[in-house]
């Protein structure tokens, strides 16, 4: 009797161990529902811009709708003129620099490589009106374009190389009385077509979330949270939160998931610990391009084939281009699984006129910095954009080519074709010296993904990574990871001495079976 | 030499052995799955029940301690090297040639000389290793987050090589063990004993005439 207490008193033990192994903190839910009801809240402006009478007058130029702004909100231009999205540059402290201003103005991608000289057309994308090569607009409060980021009428659309400049045929009064916060379609306007077209540059940032579906992206899907973009990138005197690796290098003002869904959000302790050391974007974004493909390589050195003197293009059956003239050969792909890094959210960047020391390697544009052993670092997903772009092999440094111009003849590659000239008058206008020589090098430049959410069905099962043949984390080999490392020598040496313990088992055993018949047999004789 | 079933062992005694024995098959099964080598429950259940696994056998472990240390079981593990020879042997000799045991079982010496040794390095190496590796396993790392310095391993490398020795070791141990159960006095009387707790054995409370016997001495010695 007292030995069935003990051994009931044990199992049940073990059985409340098991349990309370097995059962979780139950917090997700309450999150999850905290957020959705945030955010289903509809916000009611507390002004109607379109009773304001100032508003219904006839507007000869986009400079004059501004002022009426500026008119009322008398402090904003400050903000404005303070904000990187004005400044196209930011303060960053870079190793081995010092504190810099890093920006369009001075760094190299290897998209259309950069700004200087092509200022017009680039500008496109800019918040103010009527940038030129000496930047003087940016002095200038009535040159803050209100509308491109406030227009909630939809209908407010810059002119193609105007230095920022809207089209001519815009109804200005509609525009203005439609204003309040900006919307996706008021950000995706530039920051989907970033690089010359849809999808070019990011990857996780395209049309397609305009109005996406939850399998696009669970929190801005028109289906379902229809997060808009200033949800996340939360906005204080138009300093917008959140950045991208291109042209930040300092861990600060970053969007973070934890800001809403805190540092443990699972049910599982286990995938919680994981937080440590795996960014959530790694597991929740198993795959980006989702809608439409992104661009993967770009070969500047094919570029300048003419057909019968003119230039021309050729695309895929998805209709992406896969050359042309005036830009070079693409390779696009869609659905891509993102490469993956340590990450501490620090970076340095190839800067104009930095000195290219190896040659024969192909040079990182943006080195995200990271490690296993550094304790900021986690696990990201990357997408990785090669290409092979001017440089002078003399000098040794990148070429920043002339690009774009009006006409024929100013020395522009897209309308004259000439490499040596473009190289000449691009670096001449950026300052740089030039040696009249024009090869092509290999770069690339790494785009943390961080938009395209999956669904939780979607996300990534523990053997994506943990396993040993195709773990996504194959390549990064600084630290041990179960199901995927192992010691070849200890798993080696143990299948063998299993093996040679079954073996001499087996001896062992056919030997008593032989002598115990023999034996058998002399004592039946 | 009067032979009788004896009861050796005792009702603990032979939970504790066939939980442990399905608690480290259960253990070893998952395990492998984590470490990579094969694909059974899907890598997250494996997790999962490898580490409730893990506390049964903690808690096992904990009572096995405090029952061998309360009835003095412990000392039938403190290994011998009287005799060693002999029961070596038996086995590469001996047992082909229907030879008598050369250790006579008893309540109070149930394990030959080479159990002995093997199970005495079991429970103070193979068994030790395993569970302080896997501790470490588990917990590696995040204690950090607790503010534990002192336990903030840098690397899961040499903890995890050392979690895979003593598993391999286990499984080796587990493959000769069930072999050599069958080398009892018939193939099944191990197996039998460990299962109801008796076994038929020279009566124990005849110690001191089989002492005087001199056949019983030649033959133990044998």
């Amino acid at each position: 009797m007292k030995k069935i207490v003990v051994i009931l008193a044990l199992i049940s033990l073990l059985i409340v161990l098991a349990i309370g192994n097995l059962s979780q903190k139950d917090s997700e839910p309450t999150i999850i529902m905290q957020l959705k009801e945030k955010y289903n809240r509809k916000e009611t402006p507390s002004v109607d811009h379109s009773k304001f009478a100032v508003l219904q007058q006839k507007f000869t130029s986009p400079q004059e709708v501004t002022k009426v702004c500026e008119y009322c909100h008398n402090k904003t231009a400050h903000q404005v003129m303070n904000s990187n999205h004005w400044n196209w540059e930011r303060e960053e402290y870079v190793q081995g620099r010092g504190v810099i201003y890093l920006g369009k103005g001075n760094a190299i991608n290897n998209f259309c490589i950069g700004t200087q000289g092509n200022e017009e057309s680039c500008a496109k994308c800019h918040i103010g009106f009527g940038m030129d090569s000496k930047r003087t607009v940016l002095t200038d409060s009535t040159n803050i374009d209100c509308l491109v980021c406030h227009d909630n009428s939809e209908t407010y659309a810059k002119a193609p190389e105007k230095g920022g400049a809207p089209l001519a045929t815009l109804d200005f009064n509609k525009i203005a009385q439609s204003v309040g916060k900006p919307k996706r379609s008021n950000c995706g306007v530039c920051h989907f077509y970033g690089g010359g077209g849809n999808n070019v540059k990011h990857g996780d940032l395209e049309m397609s979330q305009f109005e996406p579906t939850k399998d696009i992206d669970i929190h801005m899907a028109s289906d379902g949270a229809n997060l808009q973009c200033v949800d996340c990138h939360t906005t204080e005197q138009h300093n917008i939160s959140g950045k991208v690796y291109s042209l930040s290098s300092m861990s600060h003002n970053r969007n973070t998931c934890e800001q809403c869904h805190t540092a443990t959000p699972h049910k599982d302790d286990i995938l919680n610990e994981h937080t440590l050391k795996v960014a959530c974007q790694t597991c929740h974004i198993p795959t980006y391009a989702k809608g439409n493909s992104t661009k993967m390589y770009w070969d500047w050195s094919t570029a300048g084939k003419l057909k019968n003197g003119e230039p021309y293009e050729e695309d895929d059956s998805l209709g992406n281009h896969t050359y042309l003239s005036i830009k070079g050969s693409f390779v696009w792909e869609r659905n891509v699984k993102p490469d993956y890094i340590w990450f501490n959210g620090t970076a340095s960047h190839y800067l104009e006129g930095d000195k290219i020391q190896d040659t024969t390697k192909s040079i990182v544009l943006n080195q995200l910095h990271g490690s296993y052993a550094d304790n900021e670092s986690k696990i990201v997903p990357v997408k990785i954009h090669i290409a092979k772009q001017p440089f002078d092999p003399i000098n040794k440094i990148l070429i920043q080519p002339k690009l774009y111009a009006d006409t024929v003849g100013e020395g522009a590659f897209w309308k004259d074709f000439n490499w040596v000239k473009a190289s000449e008058v691009g670096m001449k206008d950026a300052g740089l010296p030039f040696s009249g020589k024009v090869s092509f090098i290999k770069t690339e430049m790494y785009w943390p993904v961080n938009h395209m959410v999956a669904t939780k069905e979607n996300t990534l099962q523990c053997n994506s990574c943990h396993t040993r043949q195709n773990s996504r984390l194959a390549n990064l080999n600084d630290f041990y990871m179960p199901g995927r490392d192992y010691s070849s020598f200890v798993d080696e040496g143990g299948k063998w001495l299993i093996i040679i313990s079954l073996f001499g088992i087996f001896i062992h055993a056919a030997i008593r079976v032989f002598t115990y018949r023999k034996l058998k047999k002399e004592v039946s004789k | 030499m009067s032979k009788r079933q004896i009861y050796i062992y005792k009702s603990f005694e032979r939970f504790w052995h066939w939980m442990q024995a399905i608690l480290i098959f259960f253990l070893a099964f998952t395990g492998f799955e984590i470490h990579g080598t094969y694909s059974f429950f899907g890598y997250r259940d494996a997790v999962r029940y490898h580490n409730v696994a893990t506390y049964m056998f903690i808690g096992l472990i904990i009572f096995t301690i405090f029952w061998h240390l309360t009835t003095g079981e412990y000392k039938q593990y403190l290994p011998t090297f009287k005799n060693i020879k002999a029961q070596l042997d038996y086995y590469i000799f001996g047992i082909f040639r229907n030879a008598p045991h050369p250790t006579k079982k008893t309540v109070l010496s149930k394990l030959n000389p080479l159990q002995k040794l093997t199970y005495f390095g079991l429970k103070i190496l193979v068994i030790p290793l395993s569970v302080t590796s896997g501790l470490l396993y588990m917990f590696y790392r995040y204690p950090s987050r607790q503010g534990i310095e002192a336990i903030n391993i840098q690397s899961l490398e040499f903890i995890a090589i050392f979690h895979t020795v003593a598993a391999i070791l286990l499984v080796i141990f587990i493959v000769t063990h069930l072999y050599l159960i069958t080398t009892g006095e018939t193939v099944t009387s191990n197996l039998r004993a460990m299962l109801t707790g008796y076994e038929e054995l020279e009566d124990a409370h005849k110690d001191e005439e089989k002492i005087s016997d001199p056949k019983l001495t030649t033959q133990t010695f044998e």
